[in-house]
C-alpha cells in the first residue's frame, strides 16, 4: 500500500512538473511544424516568465486586487511577450533568412538575460524581493473539487492540480485537432515538409511561418508563467525555467512531433525530472537522476531512426529558410 | 461554358510574339502557340529549344518579356500560378511537387479552401469519381511516399483536374515511366480528349508524337517552326524540323595521330534510382589522339556513363577496362568497382570534367589554390600541405588561360561562369591525363571562353590524351568530334563518324531509331 502512494504521489508530482514543458512542447511543435527549429525556447519560457510575474504583480500594485485579475493579466502578459519573443526569431530567420540555429541559440540566451534583467529591476522597485500576494498565489494552485479530490488514488491522479495543467491538456488536444483534422493544418505541415510545393499550391508560406512561429512562441511564455508562478508561486527566482525549455526540444523529438503524444511524454519526462525527490534510491548521486530525460530522449532516438518512419519524424524542411527563387 | 456547345476548332489558347529571355540568353523570341478544344498537342523540340519555358509562361512560373496571351479569346495576364488555375490551366511538372508524407487526397486538396474541416470521406469520393471517369487507378489514402514515379503522376494529374483544370499541360510525362505505364497514360489522354479537354503533352519521342497527338508545334532553339497535322507528318519530317540544318562554326579538327586505344568499355549496365536500366549494355572503345563525342537527348545515360568511368556511380555489369603502362608492359586494368582514389592510386590518368562545376567540380567557397590543391595534398608527405606548387599553377593557369580574377585567393564562386570553366578544365588538364573526360563544358559560356575551351581540347587530343565529349549541340559535336557516339535511354543506339553523316540521321539516332534503319550512318 505505502509502495502504491509513492508511486500515485509520484505521477501526481509528474504531471505538475510535466505541465511548463507540456506547454512549451506544444508551442516548439507548432513551430517545427511550419519549417523553423527554434532552439530559443529556454529564452522564450524565462521572458513568458518574467512577463507574466511582471503582469501579477504591477497589476497588484496599482489597482489593488489580488486574485483573478491579477491572474488574467499575468496570462496576458506571459502570452504576448512569448509571442514577441517568436516574432523576433520569425522576422530574423524568414524576413532576412538568418541561420535557424544561430538565431535560436541567441534567443535562448537573449531571453535569459532579459528575464534576469528584469527580474533585478521588479526586486529593486518592490525593495529586494518580488513577491505576489496570497490571493494571486491561491488561483494558482490546486482547485478546489471538493469531494472529488478525496477520492482514494482517483482524486490524486485527477483532482489535485492547479488550472494550468488542465489548460495545458486542453492545448494539447486543440493542437493535435488542428495539425491532423483542419484545412489550415493541413496547410502548415505542407508549409513544413516542402515549402516549394505549399507555395505553388497558393498557401502563403510566410505567412503561415510567422503565425506558427508566434503562436508557438506564446505557448513557450505560458510555459515560462507556470515555472514563475506555480512552481516558484509567484516568487521571482533567477533561476526559475532552470533547463526546462532544452527538456521541451528533447521532448518534441520524444513526442515525434505530435502533441497528443507530448501529453504521456510531458508526464514522462516530469517524471524522470522529480524523480530524485520521489524514489531515492541510495548511493546514487542527483547530477545521474537527471540525465534520464536526456537518456530518455536518445534511446527513443536511436529507435525512431531504426525504424526509419517518415511520418513520425522531423518535418522534412525544417531548419532551411525557403527563398521561392531558389526553385 | 459547359451549356454552350463548343465550335469546333476553337482556340483555347492563343500565345503571340511570346519573347523570355534569361540574363543574356534568349530562352523564347516571338513565338506563337495555338491549342484547340479538345484535342492532344505535341510541343516537340531538342534540349533547350524552350518548350518547358512556353509552358511555363502559360502556367504561371515565369512571366514573358514580351507577347500576348488569349484564353477562350479573352486577352489574360498570367502572374503566378494560382492565376493559371483560375483559367483552368494545369501543369503536371517534370518534377512532382508532392509531399511526401501526405496522402494521395491530401496532396490533392492542400491549398483549397473549403469548411474549416477537411470531410475525407467526401474527399476521396470525389477523388475517387474523378478517377473512375478517365480510367486512373488511384487509392486515395495511400502516401505518396509508399508509391511508384507512376502512381505520384497519377496523384499531379488528378490534383490538377481536381482543381477544374480544363487544359492539361504535360511535362515530358513519360520520360519516367515503363512501356506499359505509357499506354495507359495515352489512353487516359484520350479518355480526357473525349471529354473535350485540351492535352499538351511536351515531348523529344517521335514515337509517342505519332502515336497519341492530334498536331504537333515544333519550337528549334527558342523559336517557333512550325505547327503541322500528326497525320500528315513522318518521322524524318520531324527530325528535320526539329534539328534544323547545319550551321558552319568553323571549329578547329586536327587529324588524328597515334590513334590507340585507352579505354574500353564492354557491356556496361548501370541502373538509376527508380531501378530502371541507366546505362544498357554500353561498349565502346575511346582511343588516344581522338575526340570522341558523345550525343544524345539530356537524361540518356551521359551523366551515368561519365560518372561510372570515374568511379562515382555503381555499376551492377560489364567491364571498364583502362589501358595502363606499368613497369614498361601495357595493361588492361578494370576499374569497375574501384572509387576515385583507388583509381588514381594505381596510376590511371583520368581527369573529369562533370558537368555540375560548383557542386561536384570545385568547392565554391575556396580559393583557386584550395581548389588545385585538392587534386594534389595526398602527393607529399608529412603532417602540413604544401600550398607552394599548387600556387604556382594556379599563377601560371591564370596566365596561359587568361582567367580574369583579382587574385589566386579569390573565393571560386565570386568568378564569371567562363572562368570557373577554364579553372576547371585547367586544373584537370594540368595533371596530364590519359583520359578526359568532359560533360558539357560549354554550357552557359560565352563564344571566346567556348573557343578557348575547344581549343584546349584540341591541344589535349594532339598530345595523344583520349578526350570523350558530352555535349548538348549538334553542330559543335559534329565539328570538333572525331567519332560521334550516341546514346538514347541508356542504350547506344551507333558510333559514327561526323564527317560523312548528316545532322539528321545523328537526330534520328537520338530519338531511338537503330543505326540499320538509318541510311546514310556508318558504324565506326
Amino acid at each position: 500500500m505505502k509502495v502504491l502512494m509513492v508511486i500515485i504521489n509520484w505521477i501526481n508530482a509528474a504531471v505538475l512538473s510535466g505541465t511548463p514543458l507540456l506547454l512549451a512542447t506544444s508551442g516548439e511543435i507548432l513551430t517545427e511544424k511550419s519549417g523553423n527549429l527554434n532552439l530559443g525556447v529556454e529564452g522564450q519560457m524565462y521572458m513568458g516568465a518574467i512577463a507574466g510575474l511582471a503582469g501579477a504583480w504591477f497589476t497588484e500594485q496599482w489597482f489593488g486586487v489580488g486574485g483573478i485579475i491579477p491572474l488574467i493579466a499575468a496570462v496576458i502578459f506571459a502570452f504576448l511577450m512569448g509571442c514577441i519573443s517568436g516574432l523576433i526569431y520569425a522576422v530574423l530567420t524568414v524576413s532576412l533568412r538568418a541561420n535557424q540555429n544561430v538565431t535560436g541559440l541567441t534567443l535562448a540566451i537573449f531571453g535569459t538575460g532579459f528575464a534576469r534583467f528584469f527580474g533585478e529591476v521588479l526586486s529593486n522597485k518592490a525593495g529586494g524581493f518580488v513577491a505576489v500576494g496570497r490571493e494571486t498565489k491561491g488561483v494558482f494552485s490546486n482547485i478546489d473539487f471538493g469531494k472529488l479530490a478525496e477520492i482514494p488514488v482517483i482524486g490524486t491522479l485527477f483532482f489535485r492540480y492547479n488550472w494550468l495543467v488542465y489548460f495545458a491538456l486542453i492545448i494539447a488536444i486543440i493542437l493535435g485537432w488542428f495539425l491532423n483534422r483542419t484545412r489550415k493544418g493541413l496547410s502548415l505541415r505542407a508549409v513544413g515538409e516542402n515549402p516549394g510545393t505549399a507555395d505553388s499550391a497558393g498557401i502563403n508560406v510566410t505567412r503561415y511561418k510567422y503565425a506558427a512561429t508566434t503562436i508557438g512562441g506564446g505557448l513557450c511564455g505560458l510555459g515560462g508563467l507556470c515555472m514563475s508562478m506555480v512552481s516558484q508561486k509567484g516568487v521571482w527566482q533567477p533561476n526559475c525555467v532552470s533547463g526546462y525549455g532544452w527538456l521541451a526540444i528533447a521532448l518534441v523529438i520524444f513526442a515525434t512531433w505530435s502533441p497528443l503524444r507530448a501529453i504521456y511524454s510531458s508526464i514522462i519526462f516530469g517524471g524522470l525530472s522529480v524523480m530524485y525527490m520521489r524514489i531515492p534510491i541510495p548511493g546514487l548521486p542527483r547530477e545521474i537522476y537527471m540525465m534520464f530525460p536526456y537518456m530518455a530522449t536518445i534511446i527513443v532516438l536511436i529507435l525512431t531512426s531504426i525504424r526509419q518512419s517518415k511520418e513520425h519524424a522531423q518535418p522534412a524542411s525544417t531548419g532551411y529558410n525557403y527563398y521561392r527563387e531558389e526553385r | 461554358m459547359q451549356d454552350a456547345k463548343p465550335a469546333i476548332n476553337e482556340n483555347v489558347i492563343q500565345m503571340q510574339h511570346i519573347c523570355k529571355s534569361f540574363g543574356t540568353v534568349q530562352a523564347l523570341s516571338d513565338v506563337h502557340f495555338e491549342l484547340k478544344r479538345g484535342e492532344i498537342l505535341s510541343l516537340l523540340g531538342e534540349n533547350g529549344s524552350g518548350k518547358t519555358t512556353l509552358m511555363n509562361i502559360l502556367a504561371g512560373i515565369y512571366f514573358p518579356d514580351a507577347g500576348d496571351i488569349f484564353v477562350n479569346g479573352k486577352h489574360v495576364t498570367i502572374r503566378q500560378p494560382k492565376d493559371a488555375f483560375d483559367l483552368n490551366i494545369g501543369m503536371v511538372h517534370q518534377h512532382f511537387k508532392l509531399v511526401e508524407v501526405f496522402s494521395a487526397a491530401e496532396n490533392i486538396v492542400l491549398g483549397l479552401p473549403g469548411k474549416t474541416t477537411i470531410n475525407r470521406r467526401a474527399l476521396y469520393k470525389h477523388v475517387q469519381e474523378i478517377a473512375d471517369q478517365y480510367g486512373f487507378e488511384i487509392d486515395p489514402e495511400k502516401k505518396i511516399y509508399d508509391m511508384s514515379v507512376s502512381e505520384k503522376q497519377t496523384v499531379e494529374i488528378i490534383k490538377a483536374l481536381y482543381r477544374g483544370a480544363d487544359i492539361l499541360i504535360l511535362d515530358e510525362p513519360t520520360a519516367v515511366l515503363t512501356p506499359q505505364e505509357t499506354d495507359k497514360l495515352f489512353e487516359i489522354m484520350r479518355a480526357m480528349k473525349a471529354d473535350q479537354k485540351s492535352i499538351i503533352l511536351i515531348t523529344h519521342k517521335l514515337n509517342e508524337v505519332l502515336a497519341v497527338s492530334d498536331r504537333v508545334t515544333v519550337l528549334r532553339k527558342g523559336e517557333y517552326i512550325d505547327t503541322v497535322h500528326t497525320k500528315d507528318a513522318t518521322i524524318q519530317s520531324l527530325t528535320d524540323m526539329m534539328v534544323g540544318h547545319s550551321v558552319s562554326l568553323a571549329i578547329d579538327r586536327p587529324a588524328p595521330t597515334n590513334v590507340e586505344p585507352i579505354l574500353m568499355v564492354q557491356s556496361l549496365t548501370a541502373l538509376n534510382q527508380e531501378g530502371t536500366k541507366a546505362l544498357d549494355d554500353v561498349s565502346f572503345e575511346a582511343n588516344g589522339g581522338e575526340i570522341l563525342g558523345i550525343a544524345g537527348i539530356s537524361g540518356s545515360g551521359q551523366r551515368e556513363l561519365c560518372e561510372a568511368i570515374a568511379g562515382l556511380y555503381p555499376v551492377i555489369g560489364g567491364s571498364i577496362l583502362y589501358r595502363n603502362i606499368v613497369d614498361g608492359y601495357e595493361v588492361d586494368e578494370n576499374v569497375v568497382g574501384l572509387n576515385p582514389h583507388t583509381i588514381a592510386k594505381k596510376g590511371i590518368a583520368l581527369a573529369f570534367v562533370p558537368e555540375d562545376r560548383l557542386g561536384m567540380g570545385l568547392a565554391p567557397s575556396l580559393d583557386m589554390v584550395d581548389n588545385i590543391m585538392l587534386k594534389h595534398y595526398r602527393e607529399k608527405k608529412g603532417f602540413f600541405v604544401d600550398r607552394k606548387s599548387p600556387r604556382q599553377i594556379a599563377e601560371r593557369l591564370v596566365e596561359e588561360l587568361q582567367i580574369v580574377t583579382p587574385d589566386v585567393f579569390t573565393p571560386i564562386r565570386q568568378l564569371s561562369g567562363g572562368n570557373v570553366q577554364k579553372i576547371l578544365v585547367g586544373r584537370e588538364i594540368d595533371t596530364a591525363p590519359r583520359l578526359l573526360m568532359v560533360a558539357y563544358p560549354v554550357r552557359g559560356l560565352d563564344i571566346n571562353s567556348s573557343y578557348t575551351i575547344y581549343n584546349l581540347l584540341n591541344e589535349q587530343k594532339e598530345k595523344g590524351t583520349a578526350v570523350i565529349f558530352v555535349g548538348e549541340d549538334l553542330d559543335v559535336l559534329m565539328e570538333i568530334s572525331d567519332r560521334v557516339l550516341v546514346m538514347s535511354s541508356g542504350r547506344v543506339t551507333g558510333i559514327v563518324d561526323p564527317r560523312v553523316t548528316s545532322k539528321q540521321d545523328i537526330g534520328l539516332l537520338m530519338l531511338g531509331q537503330s543505326i540499320d534503319n538509318v541510311k546514310g550512318a556508318d558504324a565506326v
